[in-house]
């Protein structure tokens, strides 16, 4: 079942009534929007549109069922993106998913991810009241941070209705170098020595079990000089990829296009220290990894034949935790939970009467 | 239940001399460094060890008494202030760096490890720890976290919750939980962050897990003069148009460069109304760019006077100069007042011209020394204290100032916390509905309201302490006037 609510009256309405309710916006990650049978679908998309974005400011505010590339390009316009790359933007992805799903793309690696650039929300809590936390100011220490609280929340601790965020100037020009260093321990070797400088980088990624995935962003007269000095840190020799080749690479990175194989995508945090025991627990699952973010942020295709428990249990015993965000419904959070009583205890207060789903 | 028999069980607990009880003991905690406050608590313990601080709050979770966990105690907004019939628990002693991973950029403190340390600890591997409030040599990281601290350089870098990655926590009843982790991409709510900044409401943070980066390859530090502090609000907007990213942009004016003269002496050009300190970092080849652009806006912008600087030296003292700031206004005044509200940045001219206005009105000078790049105000509101109704003026002229930041779409308070002094002007920001959340997330951390009870959100638990107006008796009240306190 799902409610369409073109505004905030009616979505409020949607909560307080219940059954229980799961926002849903583009549908990008259906793992985290399917409802189960008891729950009924908010359909949020109909709140769009950007409401504040002042150049000078750095600073953006929209109503969560816009689209990210809505926003994207309205910033392009002034030279200036949203660094934490908001994947799946291509498929439709809007603020509000990418804020709940808590999901960074690859190019967040040089300035942070979504939780470093959200300033401010306003939500629908569980008992149907509109609150607001945090501002529309760049820095500011005045009350909870509900803001961040919403990142990764899953639709499970209330609705988004409008959301603030930083935004910085965007690199003027880019160029990405390719480099296969033949195994893992070598690939995670230089990985770890790029992440001490003294090169900025834009994005790191390591496709295994060997390649590496280097973006350098910056004015253009630079960039030349940058990627040979890069290169020549490389140890072994690297292909140069520049314009439509360095967009057409990060954009299927943010996509996540190469994981579209009908299984389960996942989300895994972690860090690069723990890729060698992931892949290992993996290895005869069939599943496809890529790690972003210099190793700390994991992604993995699940097969759709295999029972998604198997990874769940792999997870658990590596003390990493996961969220599936496509793949069947139903069990979402893989691994290791954490929060304990302070979750419980913070949900409860945003959530009295369970109108939303368990996390 | 009470203070008595937990001073019984604290007895057991702690050897004598980490036990303080007497006034001559205890009278040091009174205050922060929001000195116009104080209260005495009835006990202060020094803890040494996780354990003992998970020990301390059940008890005091047992006998209902409330808890105070202070660091250096350099809180602006009064965040360590003791409560009345309450006790201290002092983490200094904590002050263990517990892991330091190069490779993964992150160390694993305890909560009394001065904030200035960790970048001393990561400093051999190139790294250092990004967020640097003023009082960076003395304050604790216990005490950045739980008011979410910032610093001259959070254009770039963020606050100090965009470099906490993970908490192991006591929560004010006894139990300890684990939240976030190592990773800088974590997997559900945002737990972490959530408890960052919430003013020790939420219980004590035992092991935080921080997130370093990198040293830059070279750092460019421009000094530009302007007329007037419009002149120079115009640069910053016109510097974020251009598309660099400066990592600080800091704007003083007259008052505050006179007194940093007057102390430090960070030798900035001589005479000048109004300075703009900006800094650029990264890779060489990108920083000589981007400096060759900087100083093209600059130049554009009306400056006067134009310094650039590479050197590590000449860096250091033009920043001492900045971070002293607060405490050489003792140079110029007896006491002052220091208020950290945020303004949009396009609205920073005309909130420097407001407050010009208040201050020639009231009679009362002000300072200003700021981080431009955030629109985050510090203006420094100079008094002396022993003319009568002064601390009253200026207050009133703090209050006008912080009103004026929230008319305008900023906040009360960009990196010092609400605490106790801005408690009463948190609902100029937030409608009732999002008080009452607050209130409601309080209460269920924390039902008693034993830990730190008071800051950020009026008490509902217990009635608030004696205010201490009406007798000579130790009070959470300003009975002291405030003096030159340690900087942030």
């Amino acid at each position: 079942m799902s409610v369409a609510a073109g505004s905030v009256e009616a979505l409020q309405a949607a909560v307080r009534q219940g059954p229980r309710v799961l926002p849903h916006g583009a549908g990008t990650k259906p793992a985290l929007c399917t409802p189960p049978d008891d729950a009924v679908a908010l359909d949020v998309s109909g709140l769009s549109g950007i409401l504040e974005y002042d150049p000078a400011e750095l600073t953006c505010t929209a109503l969560a069922g816009t689209p990210v590339a809505e926003v994207s390009a309205a910033l392009a316009e002034h030279g200036q993106y949203l660094p934490f790359d908001p994947p799946l933007s291509e498929a439709g992805a809007t603020l509000g998913g990418v804020v709940a799903a808590g999901a960074s793309g690859p190019n967040a690696f040089r300035h942070g991810g979504v939780r470093d650039f959200i300033i401010g929300v306003r939500f629908i809590d569980g008992t149907g009241r509109l609150v607001s936390g945090g501002g529309k100011v760049v820095k500011n220490a005045a009350g909870f941070d509900l803001a961040k609280l919403m990142i990764g929340s899953l639709g499970r601790l209330g609705v988004l209705v409008q959301l603030s965020f930083k935004v910085f100037p965007r690199p003027e020009a880019t160029t990405t170098l390719r480099v296969d260093l033949g195994s893992t321990e070598a690939a995670l070797e230089t990985m770890a020595a790029l992440g001490l400088g003294p090169i900025d980088l834009d994005a790191l990624d390591f496709e295994p079990p060997g390649r590496l995935l280097l973006r350098l962003g910056g004015a253009k007269e630079t960039l030349t000089a940058r990627a040979d000095r890069l290169g020549s840190l490389l140890g072994a020799p690297a292909e140069r990829l520049d314009d439509e080749a360095d967009v057409q690479e990060w954009r299927q990175a943010a996509e996540l296009s190469w994981a579209s194989t009908g299984g389960t995508l996942v989300k895994v945090g972690l860090t690069a220290r723990r890729i060698p025991g992931l892949e290992a627990a993996l290895a005869q699952s069939g599943a496809r990894t890529r790690y972003s973010l210099g190793g700390n942020l994991g992604w993995l295709a699940w097969p759709g034949d295999r029972d998604i428990a198997e990874l769940d249990g792999a997870l658990r015993s590596l003390e990493l935790a996961g969220v599936a965000l496509t793949g069947s419904p139903g069990r979402v959070l893989l691994g290791r939970i954490g929060g304990g009583a302070f979750a419980t205890r913070v949900r409860a207060a945003l959530d009295p009467h369970a109108r939303f789903l368990e996390v | 239940m009470g203070v008595p028999e937990l001073l019984t069980s604290l007895r057991e607990l702690y050897p004598p001399q980490r036990l303080l009880t007497t006034p001559a003991q205890v009278t040091p905690f009174e205050s922060d460094a929001l000195t116009a406050f104080r209260a005495r608590p009835e006990a202060v313990v020094l803890a040494e060890t996780q354990q003992e601080v998970i020990d301390t709050v059940s008890l005091c979770h047992r006998e209902e008494v409330p808890f105070v966990a202070r660091g250096s105690g350099t809180s602006l907004s009064g965040g360590s202030l003791p409560v009345e019939g309450g006790i201290v628990i002092a983490l200094n002693r904590l002050n263990k760096v517990i892991r330091l991973d190069p490779e993964q950029r992150i160390a694993v403190v305890e909560p009394g490890v001065i904030n200035n340390h960790v970048t001393r600890a990561a400093a051999p591997h190139g790294l250092y720890y990004a967020p640097d409030p003023s009082s960076q040599s003395v304050c604790t990281i216990g005490g950045n976290l739980a008011f979410n601290s910032g610093g001259a350089h959070c254009l770039k870098h963020g606050m100090t919750s965009n470099h906490v990655l993970g908490i192991r926590a006591v929560l004010p009843d006894g139990e300890v939980v684990e939240l976030g982790g190592e990773s800088t991409e974590p997997v559900g709510p945002d737990w972490t962050g959530m408890f960052c900044g919430s003013e020790g409401l939420f219980g004590i943070a035992l092991e935080i897990t921080l997130r370093l980066v990198p040293v830059a390859e070279t750092t460019c530090t421009v000094l530009a003069a302007y007329d007037s502090l419009q002149a120079a609000g115009e640069a910053v907007g016109q510097i974020v148009a251009s598309g660099l990213l400066p990592v600080a942009m800091e704007i003083m004016d007259a008052l505050a460069i006179e007194a940093a003269e007057a102390s430090v002496k960070p030798n900035y050009p001589k005479g000048v109304p109004v300075l703009l300190i900006v800094e650029l970092e990264g890779e060489r080849k990108v920083v000589d760019t981007d400096a060759a652009r900087l100083r093209e806006v600059i130049d554009a912008s009306g400056a006067t006077e134009v310094n650039v600087t590479e050197q590590a030296e000449e860096r250091a003292l033009i920043w001492k100069g900045r971070k002293s700031a607060f405490s050489a206004v003792g140079w110029l005044a007896p006491d002052y007042i220091v208020q950290d509200g945020v303004v949009p940045r396009s609205r920073l001219g005309e909130a420097l011209g407001e407050i010009d206005r208040m201050s020639t009105e009231a009679g009362i000078r002000v300072a200003n020394v700021f981080h431009a790049g955030d629109g985050n105000l510090h203006p420094l509101i100079l008094f002396d204290g022993r003319e009568q109704d002064a601390l009253h003026d200026a207050e009133e002229l703090a209050a006008e100032i912080l009103r004026l930041c929230v008319r305008l779409g900023g906040s009360i308070t960009g990196e010092h916390g609400v605490g106790i002094e801005k408690r009463s002007y948190l609902p100029l920001m937030f409608a009732e509905d999002d008080m009452a959340l607050m209130r409601r997330v309080r209460s269920a951390v924390d039902p008693g309201e034993l830990a730190n009870r008071g800051k950020m959100l009026e008490p509902t638990h217990a009635p608030e302490p004696d205010t201490g107006a009406e007798d000579e008796g130790p009070g959470t009240s300003p009975s002291a006037v405030p003096s030159a306190g340690a900087p942030t």
